[in-house]
């Protein structure tokens, strides 16, 4: 796939490389970089994924990364209804209806 | 050294720091450790009169308090007779970007567009990113947020994304970082960059911007029921909403409402841990966040932070992930109202605490947050089934393991809460403060800082450091 210039785009890059990084980090944390993945509109005329890019970021700043995404889809979503908790609003509304003690506000 | 590297970057901190906030921090220190919170709050913050006018010229604020009726009579179902206070919450949803962060934003906004700056930097993963999108937006300043989103995997945690697309639906620059405290260094790097103002969550000014939040609730109590809440409760983490909510209650004369804490429960979990990142399943307003933030405020990315929670706190408690889920769908499904479940950390603790109270008693939740793709029970824990947590029902408290277990209770009966002991808090602060300023010996100003960071008589203070010292001569002896 190509990308054109003016064309909303995702670039990565390493920030700190495993030995760069901050003293202290638990062990998953320290053996992998700091990575980073910005937005921004491509500055270059044609570019394909893996290409090293420029782009312009929503503030005006020019960065340059490893083009991997052209007009990046948003995939968080509602989930699925979940089983454990599709049965609470009925358990709570029936705990409300039935007749109990202290009924007088 | 390169100019750029980790190393360099921090060694330049302070420097990054004060221009970017634009505060010479050390005005207020007054001897040490010590430092004049009052003058400071006073002097760099802005009154409660002038944070209600700037509020209103971008719509912040004045958000409606909600009676949850049919939630305090489910609560009066399953209490002792007499028992059951009623509930009522503050929907900050209602805010702009959806949530009270709108009101710290606000002023943080105000501020660096007063002061010339050109644009606005805010490290966070939470709804505070979105609502300083938003009010860059309002007054035509950039915005960057720095977010902690991505596992080394590539994985996103859904709510992170989501506040990311918000962010970005308002027009923001997001830079999405894989996991690792060095969050902090990039955002200096950037401020030093751009000459942008740091919007952080500890200035004065964000601060300042939450006591509308306690003040709006003394008020519309006070309207309906002419009397002060007996109970409020606010959910922590970096413990600015604590700090704002109960200094507004206090400008609006609420002395005797007693404050409880609430955080979620994510014990065991690493929170600069690449493998326990996407075991979570609440970004924000947990325990990860909570209890440093009380020992030790001033780990922020400003010199003084102005969030001095155990200065505010009564009563600090836990509510577990599965609860909050609970009551998320309780929330939606008697009372209309589809919210945040990271909002309804504070809703979880207030009905436990509701049902051991007496009727005539008003338990105040002070915050609810938007909903949507991703931050929603439905999403969270589907994502929290493939990163291989087990979901279940049972014991919400006894059965509950961060990490690798998430219990929906079986009945509302089963919500309570975890006690945190405070002196035990207390005396953390001291043993973090001995040990971050290599410190075993503190001056009378410095002790009387102490005494009134953590509401505690000044003896205590003394008796604690002693206890401390001597632990270590004791530990160095064996």
């Amino acid at each position: 796939m190509q990308a054109k210039k003016g064309e909303w785009v995702q670039v990565y890059s390493v920030i700190l490389s495993p030995n760069e990084r901050a003293e202290h980090l638990p062990e998953s944390t320290k053996k992998v970089p700091l990575e980073m993945r910005v937005k921004g509109f491509l500055i270059n005329d044609f570019a394909k994924i893996g290409d090293i890019v420029e782009i312009e970021t929503p503030s005006g700043r020019k960065i340059s990364g490893k083009l991997i995404a052209i007009n990046p889809k948003y995939i968080h979503d509602f989930g699925e209804p979940i089983p454990e908790l599709i049965k609470v609003g009925p358990e709570v509304r029936k705990i409300l209806h039935e007749p109990g003690r202290d009924e007088v506000e | 050294m390169n100019r750029y590297s980790y190393q360099a970057v921090m060694k330049r901190k302070n420097e990054i720091m004060k221009k970017s906030v634009g505060i010479d921090y050390e005005k207020f220190r007054v001897e040490g450790i010590a430092f004049d919170y009052e003058r400071m709050m006073k002097e760099v913050g802005y009154s409660i009169e002038e944070v209600r006018k700037i509020q209103d010229e971008v719509s912040v604020g004045r958000t409606p308090l909600v009676e949850l009726k049919n939630i305090t009579k489910l609560v009066r179902k399953i209490s002792k007779p007499g028992k059951g206070a009623r509930i009522f919450i503050k929907d900050e949803a209602c805010n702009p970007s959806g949530s009270f962060k709108d009101r710290r934003a606000s002023l943080s906004v105000y501020h660096a567009k007063k002061k010339g700056y050109k644009g606005v930097i805010a490290a966070t993963s939470g709804n505070y990113g979105a609502a300083v999108a938003s009010q860059a937006a309002k007054r035509f300043l950039k915005c960057i947020i720095i977010q902690e989103t991505y596992d080394s995997r590539g994985i996103g945690q859904p709510e992170i994304l989501e506040k990311g697309r918000a962010c970005e639906a308002y027009g923001a620059e997001v830079v999405q970082l894989s996991v690792g405290p060095e969050l902090f260094y990039y955002s200096l790097l950037l401020l030093e960059q751009t000459g942008y103002f740091n919007a952080s969550l500890y200035t004065p000014f964000a601060i300042a911007g939450i006591e509308t939040l306690g003040y709006e609730i003394v008020e519309q109590l006070w309207e309906r029921e002419r009397r002060f809440p007996d109970v409020v409760v606010v959910t922590h983490a970096g413990g600015g909403n604590l700090t704002g909510t109960v200094r507004g209650l206090l400008k609006a004369g609420a002395k005797d409402t007693e404050i409880i804490a609430a955080s979620v429960n994510l014990k065991g979990l690493h929170m600069a841990s690449d493998e326990d990142f996407n075991r979570k399943s609440f970004t924000t307003g947990h325990t990860g966040f909570g209890i440093p933030f009380a020992v030790f405020p001033d780990r922020s990315d400003v010199p003084i932070n102005a969030a001095r929670p155990l200065r505010y706190m009564d009563r600090y408690v836990l509510v577990t992930q599965g609860e909050v889920f609970y009551v998320t769908e309780m929330l939606a499904q008697l009372e209309g109202m589809q919210r945040g479940p990271a909002g309804n950390t504070s809703l979880a603790a207030a009905i436990a605490i509701a049902r051991e109270l007496d009727k005539d008693k008003i338990v105040v939740v002070q915050e609810t947050e938007y909903t949507g793709a991703g931050k929603l029970p439905s999403a969270q824990l589907t994502f929290a089934k493939k990163m291989g947590i087990e979901i279940k029902r049972g014991d919400p408290i006894k059965e509950d393991k961060p990490g690798e277990r998430i219990v929906i209770p079986e009945h509302p009966s089963q919500l309570g809460v975890i006690e945190v002991n405070l002196l035990d808090l207390k005396r953390s602060y001291i043993k973090e403060t001995m040990k971050r300023n290599n410190k075993h010996n503190f001056s009378e100003k410095e002790l009387e800082f102490i005494s009134e960071d953590l509401r505690l008589p000044i003896e205590a203070v003394t008796q604690f450091i002693d206890e401390e010292k001597e632990g270590k001569s004791n530990a160095k002896g064996r």
